[in-house]
């Protein structure tokens, strides 16, 4: 029925217009003719081919419509809301659509037309309208889900630093910029004592140490409260509400607002007051003596260097180093705990002594010292050293013990300009050291000449090895002669020193020092051979020599290697033995093994001869049994022996009982410092044999021997 | 106070989003108020803009096509937006059905809406993540669930990189997605610049600078070095509409007008 009603219009059309054919478009025709008036106007995803294919469905439906207007104005309205579902939303979609369409729609489907055109219209604006609503709520919905989804997170996140706050082990507070609290957390509440409600809208300065509010003010306000800092880090007193003092280590932080001015304080503070106290006693610790209670060295050191600081010097200082006599002694024999006991009460009546105006500390052992800054001179330290050595006359009573102590006091004061610390330190140990050389119990002061002369026998008592290996010692010879008719007998060794930087030493410089190092026996050793050497040269070359003398140290009298020395410098050097006299002082004469030694050496062939006779303490029934050829006065007993009128009475006598002696035991005698003639005439005379002095020639160079021997 | 960096994002309905804005240009109708004023505003000052944001849908389906094409068949779709009509899962299954598809945005609801629509579609995912931190981005788990990144993925930024700013610096952004990618990798961009209509381009940029995403229009020498690391595509970076256009009826008169670079290169 509806085929029938759709048929005569379109055949009448068809016999009026167009041929039949080309009067009835197929679906494609028409999605290609509607494709391309509606490209373009709404967004699709398609390209022109694919609308068309895409639209070719909806073109048959159109071009199969029915007739009667409910059911053409439902397949309009179908492919209306089809349009719609396919993106197609433009207004222009629609008005093209139905331009396009309501131009192409056969006619044998004219009354259909309307419908059709009118269905699909409101099947357009119905789906679109479908379409907004829904797509309007479905973004109102996401933006709720988004929105509950973000406040639930901020929600949790708030949670989170709320947790941080209240369960944090650091103390948190939040305060508003004139320093009062607006938040504080449990940990600040248990540090500081209070609950955190009674901690809100209290001045944070009201819980500092009074001594520290003021620094902790300015601080807050000069630097952080202004911006000019956003955080500082601070130690300070802070005192609980039930009176405890704890030493609180601080963070205190600005929070901005969004123009960059600070709005809020924030502080977070930990409790140090343990750790403090534990590095107050370690510094403690560190700085003092345990036994005493003094000041240690490392304290003193400290407080040395810095009256020598730069910046403000002390302008003079003074130095008491003092240690205690003897205490070696008492240590040893009572034991450490009563030694221990004695420093206690010394160092406490030293406390007394020296007053709280000078360091006092102990430098280890029984040693203690007194530093005095901005001393005012010598006289101040001399006093305060007696003070020290007064404060020690008392005995000390320790376990049943009276122990007299006293003490040595090297005394060092002087202006910091011009020395440093070491060096006080090295002259407080020096004069400390002739306190106890010149008998102890007493202070010294300071002698710079002293010391430099000191310093100069240091430095060439260190040289002396040295030289020995480097040759720098030579001998010179001095001429002995016969007073009968002053022949050259004899010629005496005598060591020289030709030191580089101080030139020729004469033996008084240095024979000393190597007699206290030692070192004198292997000189001793290089004197014998060279002046052994010396005399075989000359009796090559002029046929005899003089007998050459060679003096000994006691320490090589007494040595056990004499006898081999000497005969290792006769054999080395092939010099006769009896060419070779030594010379020994009357000390080395005693005991049994020097005699031993030297009478082997005696039946060598060696003549041996007493130096000085009479100046030292002679055993003379030793002297008797002596292996011992002769005698040499000193020049003590000689010197007035050129006065014109007679010699000194005194001297005389001795001189006379000297010679008497020497000749009773059948030993020759050497009178030595003979200057002048009259002496010379004298002392032969009294029966001296032989002389030796400036009369006769100085020591000198060997070369000088020798013209002498040549003549 | 300033929102600290831990605490989350509020959402602001009254600001203007770029991905609603997208979504009004392109006819729809997931937009509000001040998303409407405000692209009713840019259309004031480039009355193409409709067609712009249309030809930038346009370059995304050749895009996707061309990947297709080049046997790419994973998608990672950054600044995807409102899920409007002709989004990549839609293109991409037309040609095969088991395409994988990211979807990844900065705006919550845009996110939220994608996953509510995307729902019960195992092969893609709804990231919300920000392009300009690729290393968090690129470990989403969800993310890593759909894609393979041992095998070549399309990365899309279409419409996106302007919205960067030279704070940001997206050349080193897009070197580090690329230093992500497997090779045989495609990169498809366009991006908004002011080569040929300065004063339009000004006043946009004011315009888009009130909005949560503010905008930096970039050269065509700016634009290609952003390809740093990929091999070009034929024809290289051209304005949007000249990129391997379907018809030649499509293409403009003045392509210059759509105020848009875009190109496709590949990861060696």
């Amino acid at each position: 029925m509806s085929s029938g009603a759709r048929r005569r219009p379109a055949a009448s059309r068809t016999r009026r217009h167009v041929p039949a054919e080309a009067a009835r478009p197929t679906p494609a025709r028409l999605a290609d003719a509607w494709a391309a008036a509606i490209a373009g106007t709404s967004f699709v995803s398609l390209t022109r081919p694919e609308l068309a294919r895409h639209l070719r469905p909806l073109a048959a439906r159109l071009l199969a419509a029915p007739l009667d207007a409910p059911a053409a104005r439902a397949a309009g309205t179908e492919v209306g809301r089809a349009l719609v579902a396919a993106h197609f939303t433009a207004p222009e979609t629609l008005a093209r659509s139905l331009v396009a369409l309501g131009g192409m729609l056969p006619a044998d489907r004219a009354a259909a037309r309307p419908s059709v055109l009118a269905g699909l219209a409101s099947g357009f604006a119905a789906a679109l309208r479908d379409r907004t609503l829904t797509e309007q709520e479905s973004i109102r919905q996401a933006a709720m889900a988004a929105q509950t989804r973000a406040e639930r997170a901020l929600r949790a996140t708030e949670a989170r630093f709320r947790a941080v706050f209240t369960c944090a082990a650091t103390g948190i507070a939040l305060g508003d910029l004139t320093g009062h609290i607006l938040e504080a957390n449990p940990a600040l509440a248990a540090m500081l004592g209070a609950p955190p409600e009674r901690l809100r809208g209290r001045d944070v300065f009201e819980l500092v140490h009074p001594d520290d509010a003021v620094g902790l003010r300015e601080l807050i306000y000069q630097r952080v409260a202004t911006g000019a800092a956003d955080r500082i880090r601070t130690e300070k007193r802070f005192v609980t509400d039930d009176g405890r003092v704890l030493w609180g280590g601080l963070a205190v932080s600005v929070v901005r607002d969004q123009e960059g001015r600070p709005s809020y304080l924030v502080a977070m503070g930990e409790d140090n007051t343990r750790r403090h106290e534990l590095a107050e006693t370690l510094t403690y610790q560190a700085t003092h003596d345990a036994l005493t209670g003094l000041a240690n060295r490392t304290l003193f050191t400290e407080r040395l260097h810095r009256a020598f600081d730069r910046t403000a010097p002390a302008e003079r200082l003074g130095v008491c180093f003092l240690d205690l006599d003897g205490f070696k002694i008492i240590n040893d024999s009572l034991g450490h705990p009563v030694g221990d006991e004695l420093l206690r009460v010394v160092a406490g009546r030293l406390a007394d002594a020296v007053g709280p105006d000078s360091l006092l500390a102990r430098l280890g052992g029984d040693e203690f010292v007194v530093l005095r800054a901005d001393s005012t001179g010598e006289a101040e330290l001399v006093e305060l050293a007696e003070r020290i050595l007064a404060a020690l006359d008392s005995p000390v009573a320790v376990a049943g013990h009276e122990l007299a102590v006293s003490a040595s006091i090297g005394v060092v004061e002087r202006a910091t300009f011009g020395t440093d610390p070491a060096e006080v330190m090295r002259a407080a140990d020096i004069t400390l050291y002739w306190a106890k050389a010149a008998g102890k119990g007493r202070w010294a002061t300071f002698d710079s000449e002293r010391d430099a002369a000191q310093a100069a026998r240091h430095q060439l008592s260190e040289a002396l090895p040295g030289a020995l290996r480097a040759e720098e010692f030579t001998l010179a010879y001095q001429p002995v002669v016969d007073l009968t008719d002053l022949r050259l007998t004899g010629v005496e060794a005598l060591v020289r020193w030709r030191h580089p930087r101080l030139g020729l030493l004469g033996p008084d410089a240095f024979l000393g020092l190597a007699e206290e190092t030692g070192l004198v026996v292997p000189l001793g050793r290089w004197v014998l051979s060279a002046a052994c050497r010396q005399a075989r040269a000359w009796l090559d070359r002029y046929g005899w020599a003089p007998q050459v003398s060679v003096n000994l140290a006691v320490r090589e009298v007494c040595g056990a290697s004499l006898v081999d020395d000497v005969r290792a410098a006769l054999a080395g050097s092939g010099l006769p033995a009896g060419l070779l006299q030594l010379e020994l002082t009357e000390r080395a004469l005693m005991g049994a093994e020097p005699t031993a030694a030297l009478r082997t050496l005696c039946e060598d062939g060696v003549r041996i001869v007493i130096d000085d006779f009479g100046t030292g303490y002679s055993n003379l029934a030793h002297l008797r049994h002596a292996p011992v050829h002769g005698i040499k006065l000193a020049r003590s007993f000689t010197g007035s022996f050129d006065a014109p009128a007679h010699p000194d009475r005194a001297d005389l006598a001795i001189v006379r009982a000297l010679m008497s002696l020497a000749h009773t035991l059948d030993l020759t005698v050497t009178a030595s410092g003979v200057e002048t003639r009259r002496q010379a005439h004298r002392l032969r005379e009294l029966g001296a044999e032989h002389g030796q002095g400036w009369l006769y020639g100085r020591p000198a160079e060997p070369a000088h021997i020798e013209q002498l021997l040549a003549t | 106070m300033e929102r600290p960096s831990w605490a989350p994002e509020q959402i602001d309905l009254d600001l203007p989003s770029a991905a609603r804005m997208y979504d009004y240009f392109l006819g729809g109708s997931h937009n509000f108020a001040p998303d409407r004023a405000a692209a009713q505003a840019a259309i004031g000052i480039i009355p193409e803009l409709p067609a712009v944001m249309r030809a930038n849908r346009a370059f995304l389906r050749r895009a996707v096509r061309f990947a297709l094409d080049s046997g790419v068949r994973q998608f990672l779709d950054i600044g995807s937006g409102i899920p409007t009509v002709g989004n990549v899962h839609e293109v991409a299954r037309a040609i095969d059905p088991q395409a994988r598809v990211a979807y990844v945005d900065t705006d919550p609801v845009a996110v939220t809406h994608s996953r509510a629509l995307l729902a019960d579609d195992p092969y893609t995912v709804v990231v919300e993540a920000d392009v300009r931190e690729p290393e968090r981005l690129l470990a989403d788990d969800g993310l890593r669930a759909t894609l393979d990144l041992d095998r070549p993925v399309a990365l899309l930024m279409v419409a996106l990189l302007h919205f960067v700013g030279p704070a940001d610096d997206p050349a080193d952004l897009v070197r580090r997605y690329g230093r992500a990618l497997a090779p045989g990798s495609l990169l498809a961009i366009s991006h908004g610049t002011g080569d040929g209509r300065t004063a339009e381009s000004d006043a946009m940029l004011r315009l888009y600078a009130d909005t949560a995403n503010p905008l930096t229009a970039r050269t065509r020498d700016e634009v290609a070095a952003l390809f740093d690391g990929f091999e070009p595509v034929e024809p290289g970076v051209v304005f949007l509409p000249l990129w391997r256009p379907d018809e030649a009826d499509e293409v403009p008169a003045r392509p210059e007008r759509f105020c848009s670079y875009a190109g496709v290169g590949r990861k060696p």
